[in-house]
């Protein structure tokens, strides 16, 4: 056990529970810090790999209702008879809500050891030199697009936060959602806040993982500027292409 | 020309105590003093007047030991970058100035007294494993171990760190990535630091992580460090943590 006294007699807190839990390498690696943080950059790849390709399918939004209303279904008969109707996609939902609940645990319980690290913080005017808007902001855009998550699942998988939900009319789903004002600001919202989250955790996941290397460092930025813009742009434009009657 | 400045200081008698701001008039400063000889002017003062003087932390006064160390209006160290609280000159300030001075930070460094923190739980992480196996007896030939130019330049890039805990103090998370890199990078890119590297680092951040914060890739502890350190140091520990947990080095052995 580390002393929590210093050689000065000063008793300085200990942070985490001494002990090593022998034999659970697992959860020997997820009990440090560094680990959580590995995780929370794994468990981000997929999630960034998956708002990519669902960014993609609705562009075909574009090409019209019959395109895109094929395209959910043949998503629901990939593999099909080999999977049973939706198989891939509850395959692929099982990796989505295993990597949600990985992420948003790293992130709670490193939260709460970092405020517990800087229990009192400085009084002067500027406390940030260099840390972005978008890093200093991730817990909160980080809770928001959560909670954006569980209404967009409501809203248009279940059908449940939807007026006139018709099941497997996305085209309608789309169009009728988002010719309201209020809908259509929220995913705008929404998105531009998750393009933030994705700005800084792009890059981030980098240096969590220890993907370094000089030659391609200035790559990182670009690559997550580039991410968050492409992801941003692409959503954003359904809600206003529906308001400004270019889809309808 | 002399400054005449207001100090907001930070002043608590014991670790226990409850601490408060004092403010200071500061009159007739000279431009060309530093900033901890400005606090030397204002101690005497105080001493004069039968008040207790500030205390703070200093040594070398040149920028290298790694002793001093307070936050200047919110920025460890002040405003100027790459530049320790003794080597930062009050030129940089104007007269009618209301300067806040704080110690730094975090859990991990309890106030002993005014502006002076314990921060023996630095030389905790590198008693863990800051150290190399070297064998007794005779020098060897100087050149019997051979050191690649690059890494020998990037270790000493490392080894920079004086250790004055400005990375743990600039973080909002009260995290010692910074100074736990530089320490473990410095000996694991060298050819000495090999036979230990993959304990090292895992006993390293293990014992940081016992009294430290966690790394949210803020940045701020580079931008703070007056060494100018890295934070690709961190990215190398993180990675070299990665390997020697995940695979379990440490009793696979001890290869790359």
């Amino acid at each position: 056990m580390q002393p929590s006294k210093s050689e000065r007699g000063v008793r300085i807190p200990l942070l985490r529970k001494p002990g090593a839990i022998p034999g659970m390498w697992a959860l020997e690696f997820y009990r440090s810090n560094v680990g959580k943080k590995a995780v929370m950059a794994i468990s981000g790849i997929p999630l960034l790999l998956y708002v990519f390709v669902h960014m993609l399918g609705n562009l075909k939004l574009y090409q019209g209702a019959e395109e895109i209303n094929a395209y959910a279904e043949w998503l629901r008969f990939i593999a099909y008879p080999g999977l049973p109707e939706g198989g891939a996609v509850w395959a692929l939902r099982v990796v989505l809500i295993v990597s949600f609940a990985l992420h948003i645990h790293a992130a709670v319980s490193l939260t709460i050891a970092n405020r517990k690290a800087r229990p009192q913080g400085y009084q002067s005017k500027r406390e940030y030199a260099v840390a972005s808007y978008a890093a200093r902001t991730m817990r909160w855009s980080g809770v928001i697009v959560g909670v954006f998550v569980v209404y967009h699942i409501l809203h248009f998988t279940t059908g449940h936060a939807h007026q006139d939900f018709i099941e497997h009319d996305v085209y309608h789903n789309m169009v009728t959602a988002f010719s309201s004002y209020p809908v259509s600001a929220v995913y705008i919202v929404a998105n531009l806040l998750l393009g933030l989250h994705i700005y800084h955790g792009a890059w981030s996941l980098f240096q969590s993982l220890g993907w370094n290397n000089r030659r391609f460092n200035p790559w990182r930025r670009s690559f997550a500027t580039a991410f968050a813009a492409i992801i941003v742009i692409g959503n954003i434009s359904f809600p206003i292409a529906v308001l400004t009657g270019i889809v309808d | 020309m002399a400054l005449n400045l207001t100090l907001r200081v930070w002043r608590q008698a014991r670790p226990e105590a409850t601490g408060r701001f004092e403010t200071y008039e500061a009159t007739d400063i000279s431009e060309d003093s530093s900033f901890l000889e400005m606090l030397d002017v204002v101690n005497e003062r105080l001493s004069d007047d039968g008040e207790e003087p500030i205390a703070f932390d200093h040594d070398c006064r040149e920028g290298i030991c790694g002793s001093c160390g307070v936050v200047i209006n919110g920025r460890p160290h002040g405003p100027l970058e790459r530049t320790t609280t003794c080597q930062l000159h009050m030129r940089h300030f104007t007269s009618g100035d209301t300067i806040t001075i704080e110690p730094w930070r975090a859990s991990a460094f309890p106030v002993l007294r005014d502006l002076v923190v314990d921060r023996s739980t630095l030389d905790g992480i590198v008693q863990a494993g800051g150290y190399v196996t070297a064998p007794t007896g005779a020098a060897r030939d100087a050149n019997s171990i051979l050191v690649p130019k690059s890494a020998s330049d990037t270790a000493m890039d490392a080894a920079e760190c004086i250790g004055c805990g400005a990375c743990v103090a600039a973080c909002p998370n009260g995290a010692a990535q910074l100074f736990t890199a530089a320490k473990v990078s410095h000996l694991n890119l060298l050819p000495q630091g090999q036979p230990e590297r993959w304990s090292r680092v895992s006993d390293m951040v293990d014992r940081m992580e016992d009294y430290f914060g966690s790394c949210t890739n803020y940045t701020e502890c580079e931008a703070a460090c007056p060494k100018g350190i890295s934070v690709d140091f961190i990215a190398m520990m993180n990675k070299d943590y990665l390997k020697a947990r995940f695979k379990d080095r440490r009793r696979q052995g001890q290869s790359g």
